[in-house]
């Protein structure tokens, strides 16, 4: 059974059994605007909580996409990297940016959960 | 640019953007529509294919009266003013005794004693400050704070806007004439910061937003915000003052000396005009030049301009072009790499992108003649 977790800064982390896969929520995809060019990390690089790993670039301007917790990148969308309005159209299923193995389950479950984190973005 | 919302000045138009949806930003101390809810990408395909509305209200709009409007203008400014006929636009800079820029202007002269400035907003207050200060006792400087500004822009601008003003189907590119528009006394000029045949319109401030609605209302407008604008203006090699040129950039050197009026070539009486004329004389140290980059990442404005591995320039503007598919950008590089086809590379996020000098516009522009 998958759960999703948010972070502060707009991400959505899923767990299905040892995997997590992250992407950004709608409602980032919304602030950011169109999307136009993604840069993806590297398979295999071990990143810490909170390390900018990824870029996505609007017509307007750059922003990082963070990795909310430590790990191990597994496997990256390359569809995102080919059509970068996919997270546009469908941010949180088949616009998904990377996955991470080897994640402490602690930090997984001191993540938002939804109700948290729609109480965060409903006091933006 | 982003500013605090506190403090930002508003324009006539901005309870309908609200009412609208758009996003808004702090812009030169205006709170401005940086893009509604189509999006950039639906707003710039709007201008460039059918037609796209702008509140450009936090522009600087002035007139200059008196006989003595004209020789007035002239003695700031390094365009023909005295040549420029009633009922005709000139777009012009306020130069300074070094020959940078002070701002860059659109001129269009309503009668012989009466000059209409439109000037960025950014620079208002210091530009009608300048130009005040430079005045000979006859001539007065009327700002125009209660007016606001439209722009109307895209090859289907004119055709929709006509049944409304049939005047304006005759009106040619750079001229301005006072018209209605559904029945609103109106300024208009066939002008515009897109790339595109178009018009501005400036108009009473209390009539602005039911102008604004009625052409909303015309089939396949959007309106667009600064974001698109911004990608336009990029595309069609326009600069941005602040960015693109400022008091540290020559007409010479950011590929402007066409506004240098023949009559002007002659004597070189305005600020910095001694300055700029032995510049073009022994060529710039540095040009404004158009750059493609390879792959999908934008470079943006501050990046490194690098030619075999040396710094030779930055990045003034860039972003995605959605035209062309692909990151565009505007810099200054140093003078022997200006030539197009040149091999540069621009650093984006510690990377070398190869990247080629490419001529302006990056699309052509598509005036009415």
């Amino acid at each position: 059974m998958a759960e999703t977790r948010y972070t502060k800064d707009h991400e959505w982390v899923r767990r299905d059994g040892d995997a997590l896969t992250i992407g950004i929520t709608d409602h980032a995809q919304t602030a950011l605007g169109d999307l136009v060019f993604i840069e993806l990390p590297e398979p295999g690089r071990a990143v810490e909580a909170g390390e900018a790993c990824a870029v996505v670039e609007s017509v307007k301007a750059a922003s990082d996409v963070y990795a909310p917790l430590a790990g191990t990148i597994a496997a990256v969308n390359g569809a995102i990297v080919e059509d970068p309005a996919l997270v546009n159209r469908a941010p949180e299923g088949e616009g998904w940016f990377f996955r991470l193995t080897q994640a402490n389950p602690d930090d997984f479950a001191a993540l938002l959960d939804e109700a948290a984190y729609r109480a965060l973005v409903a006091s933006l | 640019m982003t500013e605090s919302i506190a403090d930002l000045r508003v324009t006539p138009l901005d309870a309908l953007h609200r009412a609208l949806g758009a996003r808004m930003v702090g812009f030169a101390g205006y709170a401005m529509p940086v893009s509604y809810p189509a999006g950039i990408l639906a707003e710039h395909r709007a201008c460039r294919e059918g037609a796209a509305l702008f509140d450009v209200s936090h522009m600087g709009q002035a007139e200059l009266r008196g006989p003595d409007a004209a020789p007035a203008l002239t003695r700031l400014v390094p365009g023909d003013i005295l040549g420029l006929r009633p009922g005709r636009q000139r777009y012009t800079l306020l130069t300074n005794a070094s020959g940078g820029i002070r701002d860059d202007l659109m001129v269009a002269r309503l009668a012989e004693d009466r000059l209409f400035l439109i000037v960025n907003a950014a620079c208002k207050a210091a530009d009608f400050a300048h130009i005040s200060a430079n005045l000979p006792p006859a001539v007065t400087l009327a700002e125009q704070p209660g007016r606001a500004l439209l722009a109307f822009q895209g090859p289907k601008a004119l055709a929709l806007l006509t049944p409304l003003a049939p005047a304006l189907a005759s009106l040619p590119f750079m001229a301005v004439g006072e018209c209605a528009i559904a029945g609103i006394p109106c300024l208009v000029s066939r002008s515009g910061y897109t790339g595109e045949d178009g018009v501005e319109i400036s108009l009473p401030a209390a009539s602005a937003e039911d102008l604004a609605r009625t052409l909303l209302a015309l089939p396949g407008v959007l309106p667009a915000g600064l974001g698109a604008r911004d990608v336009l203006r990029l595309e069609a090699g326009l600069c941005l003052y602040g960015q693109d040129i400022d008091e540290t950039t020559t007409p010479v050197a950011a590929g402007l000396a066409w506004t240098i009026g023949k009559r002007r070539r002659e004597n070189w009486d305005f600020p910095g005009g001694a300055a700029i004329r032995d510049e073009l004389a022994a060529g710039p140290a540095q040009r404004r030049v158009g750059l493609r980059l390879e792959g999908r990442a934008p470079a943006r404005a501050g990046a490194v301009i690098l030619a075999e591995g040396r710094e030779v320039g930055r990045v003034t503007s860039g972003g995605f072009s959605p035209t062309l598919a692909a990151p565009i950008a505007m810099g200054y590089v140093a003078a022997a790499f200006a030539q197009p086809g040149t091999a540069l590379a621009i650093v984006v996020r510690e990377r070398a992108l190869p990247a080629r000098v490419t001529p302006l516009p990056f699309i052509p522009h598509h005036y009415a003649s």
